[in-house]
């Protein structure tokens, strides 16, 4: 999920010369005695690229993602929604601190990631690249976007290596708070007037399949997911979570009574799973490679937000320095 | 705009009293007040501390990995530091 565009970039895959066989097999065997890898310990140089890509990326998605919620904040229909919602936001922005946390513990700065970020050369995840049309968006995100996000998350709590693995778990405690707000704002435009209920389904016709998207391409199309399943960075494959978000959502989509808009959405008895549709894959590359709805403004306004923001890491630190000196006289 | 000035601090979280501090992540921040005021913000949204400690990430002394095996062996085989390697006989209580 916070994989995209990992593949391409990533060339070296060799071991170096520093790198013996037999580090690497001692190293290999570490992960598949189920071993947390931990900050400083030995670990092959393509473990700890894939890494600071995939867990920064999953960072910048944090930051990113607060801007399709931050804006409904002033127009969220009640106090209670409102303060439901800044309690949301919030926590993204601190999930996105945690992993620029863990991240760093593998030897980049925050500066670079952040750089990285800001110039456009790093990567977050796509879904955050659709707008939120109506107050519905914000039901229709909690519960599949967060919903997909915890699907991909529960498995990383388990992930070899040390500090990612538990950012996870502070993750998906909070995360769980987000798709049930989501999914109870969605049930209660259903249970209200018919345009309430108009918008939701409107909001879930929008929003369903860039959350399939969400879990990446299939697996046939995955090459490279070999190496982070090898490595228990990945423990489930795309499809297969893929799956097991459409068997958990559509049930819950029956209830909201909600029509999910896939015409091909089948409960399969003798698999025992439903059977979906063909994802549009065209779209999916589209917006990865900067053309989807939003990605323009997505990078303009955290420019913005940066530069607005200036003034208070400058003051932040003139007081700092203050002080030092102060102390020091 | 750079974080060269805003050192990198290590954040400890006592949850309730009788427990110890434990790790729970880092922030950066530009000065001690800072620190412990966005270690606040991030890491006890939901009550989760009594007590925080932020403590520079420079000033922590750790143990080398890559030393583990000769740092740690004076340990490894003193197994008469533990319990079990005593035989009691059945029917000695409280032992």
């Amino acid at each position: 999920m916070y994989t995209q565009g990992l593949d391409q970039k990533d060339k070296a895959r060799q071991p170096t010369g520093e790198e013996t066989a037999a580090q690497q097999d001692a190293f290999q065997a570490r992960v598949d005695a189920e071993e947390k890898i931990e900050p400083k310990e030995w670990m092959p140089a393509a473990y700890r690229r894939t890494l600071v890509r995939q867990i920064s990326q999953h960072a910048h998605s944090e930051i990113i993602g607060m801007q399709p919620e931050g804006n409904w904040l002033t127009r969220a229909p009640s106090l209670k929604r409102k303060a439901i919602l800044l309690a949301k936001v919030q926590d993204e922005a601190g999930h996105g601190l945690y992993l620029y946390s863990a991240a760093e513990t593998l030897g980049v700065s925050r500066d670079e990631m952040v750089g990285d970020l800001l110039s456009g050369k790093a990567k977050y995840s796509s879904i955050f690249n659709y707008p939120t049309l109506t107050w519905a968006d914000i039901g229709a995100i909690g519960w599949l976007v967060d919903g997909a996000a915890i699907m991909n998350q529960i498995p990383l709590c388990r992930c070899s290596y040390g500090p990612y693995a538990r950012a996870m778990v502070r993750v998906c405690k909070e995360e769980s708070f987000h798709q049930r707000q989501g999914f109870e704002l969605m049930l209660e435009l259903c249970r209200g007037t018919g345009a309430q209920k108009a918008m939701a389904q409107d909001a879930l016709d929008r929003w369903w399949w860039p959350s399939l998207m969400m879990f990446g391409p299939n697996d046939a199309d995955s090459k490279h997911s070999a190496q982070s399943m090898a490595w228990k960075i990945k423990r489930f494959s795309n499809d297969e979570l893929r799956q097991k978000f459409v068997d958990v959502t559509a049930p819950q989509a029956e209830f909201l009574g909600l029509r999910i808009p896939d015409a091909a959405l089948n409960f399969n008895a003798e698999t025992g799973h439903y059977d979906f549709g063909e994802i549009d894959w065209s779209e999916f590359h589209q917006v990865l490679a900067g053309n989807g709805p939003c990605n323009r403004e997505r990078m303009e306004k955290r420019r913005a937000a940066h530069d607005d923001g200036a003034w208070v890491r400058e003051a932040a630190e003139a007081h700092a320095a203050k002080r030092a000196a102060r102390d020091a006289a | 705009m750079s974080n060269n000035g805003w050192p990198l601090y290590e954040v400890f979280i006592r949850t309730k009293s009788g427990l110890s501090h434990r790790h729970a992540g880092s922030v950066h921040a530009a000065d001690d007040q800072m620190a412990l005021d966005a270690a606040r913000d991030t890491y006890t949204r939901r009550m989760e501390g009594v007590s925080l400690w932020v403590v520079r990430s420079d000033r922590i002394v750790a143990s080398d990995p890559a030393e583990n095996s000769a740092f740690f062996e004076p340990a490894e085989d003193k197994i008469y530091r533990h319990p079990t390697f005593y035989e009691i006989p059945d029917g000695v209580e409280n032992l």
